[in-house]
Order: structure tokens, then sequence, then C-alpha cells
């Protein structure tokens, strides 16, 4: 048995390949990217004895991973929360066929919105697709489930979906792997042919089997032992803790006992009975959860007439944002020592696009070429390009999903804007910017479409592009007229004649499509250092 | 046995790789440990921080309770400073004198050094010019590792390891860079305690 510090994204991976995974699909996000890197990097894949790849989005992660289950082996897709968004469609009716080979969906929230447009809360999507939900307490409990996960999965006949939050994904201890990796199962076909066809005749036989299914998974949420009914002495309070708020809960008593009766959860749907023999035995209770106050929401009910219930709606914890074991400590009132006042020197370091970065130029020129236009007129996307909404760029006006930029542009271009400039970057863009420039192209909307060709997904730390090498092509199939796609090299010395290409493609009317290309100075040095350790090396 | 650590600086500066000879030391000693990172947007360029328990007991949290930290590591002094209000009072602060300036409100240096000695128990190094003399300032993060060390109950070969460990697919002479590093901000803050 061998003992590793991981991340609790690197133990989800570790955990999945030790529990006999085939394939592994993804595509970037914080804070869920390092399980896949890691899964990247592994001997397993390295030697081809697992798939682990990118993809260009969400969904097309999550469908491969069915496709894979489909096939009899166990599969995984991995995303942050709003990727589940994008991956909704395959995760809703996954939960109707249900599955061959084990299908595990991990999605990683952000609360506090580290790096995040929001702090939605995945289990809804549990709860909403009628699957079990998994939240682990710590990097070891995320490593055991994965094995638990894909028996659950293959045993109920349904995908099982992990939720973590940043804390979990991004905080590392030590693991404790299996001696024995399972071994992955062999290739066979589902046994009844026509489980994977969602013809309504099927998919209404389907959803009965998934809901004569549910009392099973209850119970597995009573009996799994992930779920835990700790007996307290002081019946005065009882608490429900879930995922990683238990162990702000626990980091509140001296010798990590405490003196209520807690029920800890980590398995969704809750545990009934638990929550009932704890709600029966107390005089009221305090809810802790890493997210929406999704429990307690349910427990009390639209009336409210029963206990006493604190938690974030009655402002006992904020209502938004990531605990941490000072909030838990002022909910249990406990004494607070005295700390030392905040330095009055220290002002905020938001995060900035980096020297030499591409995007500075691109962002220099479009501006300068928007100047007469003024204010009000680039609907931008989601990548470090975004970063140009801040000082000293102020070049952006829109950042709300991936691929809306062009599509934003679209119909402000429609409501009368003009110019209307879409700007995205290479890996947004066939994420999920292509389908919406051909509505553009298809309609002959005037915009600009910007796209920032750096060659990588900058922001999530530089996995490979799908774009590379591909965009002028792409737009040329899609049907972008061949004179009015630009590739220009963003550096200072053709600054105005980029500002010239730009400004006078606003006048076309039609889709124009511009691409600033010149690599991510981070990537372009990662490589260099690279070969530099190569030449040292021979 | 129980230490906990924040690190900061600001993204790219090479918390990340200080926390991890820490945690790998400390698990070489045999201590369980926690390492919370900051990845994502605040490493283009903004405010990053780890917070990183050891200790010889299970250890629960992921992050420290406010106050209760025993040692803050500044690779910048001006986010040695931010996290000032986490500081348990008897704590230390140790921190690189050289500021990083990427905002135009950075303020005056000398503001920023007379907070810093407003604290009980501090070490403030030009960690950066330390570097500088035992062979890159690339090393600077390390430098502030080993003048850290002495509060780090952790001794001084298993750093060795961990350094070796870490390092050593870059060369054996980052390897020694890193360690000269880690001996000489070892030594500076030797210096200061001493004068004590
Ligand atoms: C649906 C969804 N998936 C993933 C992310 C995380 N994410 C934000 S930006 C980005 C990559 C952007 O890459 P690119 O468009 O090439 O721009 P760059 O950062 O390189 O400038 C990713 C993966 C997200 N915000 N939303
Ligand atoms: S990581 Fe690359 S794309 Fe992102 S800001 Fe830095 S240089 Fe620009």
């Amino acid at each position: 048995m061998q003992k590793l510090v991981l991340l609790g994204d690197e133990a989800i991976a570790q955990g999945a390949i030790d529990a006999g995974l085939t394939a592994i699909y993804a595509y970037p996000g914080t804070p869920s990217t390092e399980i896949t890197e890691y899964a990247i990097r592994s001997k397993e894949a390295r030697n081809g004895q697992i798939t682990a790849q990118w993809t260009a989005n969400e969904k097309t992660a999550l469908e491969a991973a069915i496709g894979v289950s489909y096939a009899g082996k166990r599969a995984m897709a991995c995303m942050k929360h709003v990727g589940l968004n994008v991956a909704a469609d395959p995760f809703m009716n996954s939960a109707i066929t249900g599955v061959n080979g084990g299908l595990v969906i991990v999605s990683a929230d952000d609360p506090s919105m580290h790096s995040s447009q929001n702090e939605q809360d995945s289990r809804f999507f549990g709860k909403f697709a009628q699957m079990p939900v998994l939240e682990p307490v710590n990097q070891q409990e995320a490593y055991d489930m994965m094995a638990y996960a894909f028996d659950l999965s293959e045993r109920l006949n349904i995908p099982v979906l992990m939720r973590i939050t940043t804390r979990l994904a991004h905080s590392r201890a030590g693991v404790q792997c299996v001696s024995e990796k399972r071994q992955q199962n062999s290739f066979g076909l589902p046994k009844d042919s026509r489980q994977f066809v969602l013809l309504p005749s099927i998919a209404r036989r389907n959803y009965k089997m998934l809901l004569n299914n549910w009392p099973l998974i209850e119970q597995e949420s009573e009996i799994s032992g992930f779920n835990e009914y700790i007996d307290g002495t002081d019946k005065s309070l009882g608490i429900i803790a879930t995922g990683i708020a238990f162990n702000y809960l626990m980091e509140n008593f001296e010798n990590r006992v405490i003196p209520f009766p807690v029920v800890r959860i980590s398995q969704y749907p809750e545990p009934t009975e638990m929550i009932r023999k704890l709600y029966d035995s107390v005089d009221k209770i305090l809810i802790l959860e890493e997210g929406y106050p999704m429990i307690e929401d349910r427990l009390k009910g639209t009336l409210n007439t029963g206990k006493t219930i604190h938690g974030r709606l009655d402002g006992t914890i904020s209502r938004d944002g990531e605990l941490n074991p000072t909030i838990i400590a002022k909910a249990l009132n406990k004494h607070i020592p005295e700390t030392l006042p905040p330095s009055d020197v220290v002002v905020s370091r938001p995060p900035a696009l980096c020297a030499g970065c591409p995007h500075i130029d691109s962002y220099n020129a479009l501006n300068e070429a928007l100047a007469e236009a003024g204010q009000g007129h680039v609907l931008a996307d989601i990548g470090c390009y975004t970063l140009g909404a801040l000082e000293p760029f102020m070049a952006v006006n829109s950042c709300v999903d991936m691929g809306a930029s062009i599509t934003m542009a679209k119909g402000a271009a429609d409501a009368g804007l003009h110019p209307a400039v879409a700007v995205i970057g290479d890996s947004t863009f066939t994420h999920s910017g292509m389908t919406g420039l051909l509505d553009a192209i298809i309609h002959q909307t005037p915009i600009t479409v910007v796209i920032l060709d750096n060659g990588t997904t900058g922001m999530t730390g530089g996995q490979p592009s799908e774009a590379t090498g591909r965009l002028e092509d792409i737009c040329l199939g899609l049907g972008v007229e061949k004179d009015h796609i630009h590739v220009l090299n963003p550096i200072k010395k053709y600054h105005d004649e980029n500002v010239a290409i730009i400004k006078k493609e606003f006048d076309y009317q039609g889709v124009s499509v511009i691409i600033p290309r010149r690599e991510c100075i981070v990537t372009l040095n990662a490589r260099l250092r690279h070969i530099k350790a190569q030449k040292a090396k021979s | 046995m129980k230490t906990d650590i924040i690190l900061g600086g600001v993204g790219g500066q090479g918390i990340l790789s200080i926390s991890a000879i820490i945690g790998t030391a400390a698990v070489e000693k045999g201590l369980y440990v926690k390492q919370a990172e900051v990845h994502g947007m605040s490493q283009r360029g903004g405010d990053v921080m780890s917070n990183l328990r050891l200790s010889s007991e299970i250890i629960y949290s992921d992050l420290i309770p406010k106050g209760q930290v025993d040692i803050i590591i500044g690779v910048e002094p001006m986010e040695a400073l931010r996290h000032k209000a986490m500081l348990n009072p008897e704590g230390w602060l140790v921190t690189n004198s050289t500021p990083f300036i990427n905002i135009t409100n950075y303020p005056e240096l000398e503001d920023v050094y007379a907070e810093v000695r407003k604290i009980k128990n501090h070490i403030l190094i030009d960690a950066d010019a330390i570097a500088k003399q035992v062979g890159s300032v690339r090393a600077s993060n390390v430098v502030m590792l080993g003048a850290a060390a002495p509060f780090l109950n952790i001794p001084e070969d298993a750093f060795f390891t961990a350094i070796q460990r870490i390092f050593g697919s870059k060369g054996e002479d980052v390897v020694q860079l890193n360690i000269d590093a880690f001996k000489a901000g070892f030594a500076e803050a030797q210096k200061v305690i001493e004068s004590k």
C-alpha cells in the first residue's frame, strides 16, 4: 500500500484509475482541471492502457464517456460546475438510459467564485436527474469513493455524480492507495440492445425503471457508510454537516469530540432516517453546507412550522460564499480570540494579463479602431482575455458564458448595434463559438468576430487548443468569405496596420473574422525552457 | 506538534514550489499534511496564498482558523501583510523585502516595512539580493523557505531530501542552487534571531 500526497482532484483521478477506469474525458475548468491533467500524465495513459483526453467541450466529453459505458467499460467525464450546464442534456438523459459500464461524472463547484461566473451548487443537478451524488469530506474519501461510485453505478444501473468544491479540489493531503488495481471491464455491448434508444416508448419504460430504483438509491445513502450518525450527549443542538463543512466543524472542538449529535453527509439523496433521528432527538438544528442551503431548504419546507433550523437561510451563516472554520465558530457562538488588525497599507492586487501577452497588443489595436465608435461595442467571452475588462484596457462589455460573445454580438447587431464586435479565445471558439458563428453567417449579420489565437487554453494553465492550426479552415468551411478573414500579428510594430484592417471590416455588411495570432508567453517560455533542458541533457 | 503556515505572494513567484518542499519534507518525517493552494485566475499576477498545515495528529480543516497561524512566509512584503489578521499574535511573520510592483497604487515601501516592523516577531530580509549572491534571483522563494525553516519544527536534512526530490528532474545544478539558497536564508534568519 502506497501513500501519496495528492490534491483532491488528483485523488479522484488515481482512485478512478485504481478502480478499473478505461477512459476519462474533460474540458478544462477551474477547479476541476487537475483531475484530467493527472490522468493524462499517469503511466496508464502514457502506456495506452487508458484513454485520457481533452475534448471540445463538456457536452462532447460526457457523450464520449456515455459511449464508453455503452461498450461496457468504466468511464468518467470531469468539468467545472458551469460545464455541467453545457453537458446538461446528456447528463439528464444518461439517468434515463442508465449505464452498461460504470459512469461517473465529476463536477467541481467554486463557492466564493474564485475563478468562476457563479457559485451554482451541482448537488441540485443530481436531484434533478435523480442520480446518486457523492460529496467527499477529504482527499482520502475522494479516492475511496471512486471504486464505490463505479460499483454503485453498475449495480444500480445509473450514472453517479461526484460533487467537489474548490477547497478540496486544490488541497493536498496524504492518500493511502489500494495495493491491487481492479482490472478493467471486458468489452461488451448492453444486454438490452434498446437500452440507449430514448424513443418515447423506450424512454417511458426506462424512466419507470429509474423511479422504481429510487428506493434502492435512497437506501444506499443509509448503509454505504459515507453518511454517519455520530451521537452526542448534549441534545440542545443537532448538527447536519455536508461534505467538507464537517472538517470545519471538527476544527472547532478540542480533541475532536463534538458534544452534540451530528449527521455527517457525503452521499445523496440525503439519509432520511438519520436526519429524522436527529430531528426527533434535539431541540434545534444547525445546518452547515458548503454551497447553497439545499438540505436546509428541504428540511424547513415551505411553511417552516417545525423546530428551529439555523443555517444560511436565517442569516446564522452568510447566504453566499465559501465556509471556513471561523465562520462555523461564529455559527456555534464560540469565542473568537482577538486577532491583529488587518494592515491598511495593503491594497488589492487583481489578476492581470502577463507582461508580453499577445492579448495586450490585440486590445490596444481594437481600442484604437473603436475610438470613434466609443464604448459599448465589444461582446467578449471567457478566458485570459476577459481581463481586458479591467484597467488599463476597459475594452470589453460582456462575459456571460462560453461562446456568448458571438451570439450576443449577433443579437446586439440585430437590435441595431454597429459596429458589433465579438472577442473570443481560440479554445472558447471551438468549445462553443462555431455554432453561433454559423447562425451569423446564415443570416449575413454584420458582426466583426475577433478570435484571439494564442495557440492554447491559457486561463486554465495551457492545455492544447483544438483550434490550433485549423481556425481559418473552420471559418471558411462554415461560410465566412475568404476576403473577410484576416490573420494579424499582434505586436507593436504592426499596430497601425492592424488598426486599419479592423476598422475596414467594421464597414462590411456581413461576418468578418479577424485572427490576431501570437503564442501565449507562458506556454512559449515553458516550451523554450523544455528545449533548453533537452539540449543540456544531450 | 502542530504548525500552521500561510504562504503569501504574487502568482508566478513560486509559492507552490516552496509549499511543496515543506509538504514533502513533513511527510518524510511522518507528519500529517494539508496544503490548500490557489490555482486559476489569480495565478495571472494576482495575489496568491497557500494554507499549509503540519501536525502529528489528524488534520481536519484544509483552512487555518483566523488568529491561529504560526508562521506567515511572504515572498513579497505587502503579500505577507495581507494575511496579518490570520496570524497568532505570538507567531512569526517572515518576509522578503523586495516588492513585486505590478499595480499603480502600490503603497510606499517604507510604510510597508513599518507595518512589518510593528509585528512582534518578524524577519524582514532581502531574499532577492541573497538569491542573486548564491546564483540566481529565481531562487529567492527558497531563500525565504530557508529563513522560515527555524520555526517549522522539521530537521534540515528533510528539506534537502525534499529539494532533491522536487528539483531533481531539472538537473543537479538546480538542486544545488536551491540547497545553497535554503542555507543562505537559514543563516540570515539565525542572525536576526540571535540579535533579538
Ligand atoms: C462552460 C465552461 N467551461 C470551462 C470554463 C473554464 N474556462 C474559462 S476560460 C477557459 C479557456 C479559455 O481559453 P481560450 O479561449 O483559448 O482563451 P485564453 O485563456 O487562452 O486567452 C476555460 C477552460 C468555463 N468558464 N465555462
Ligand atoms: S497565460 Fe498566456 S494568454 Fe494568459 S495572460 Fe498570460 S500570456 Fe496571456
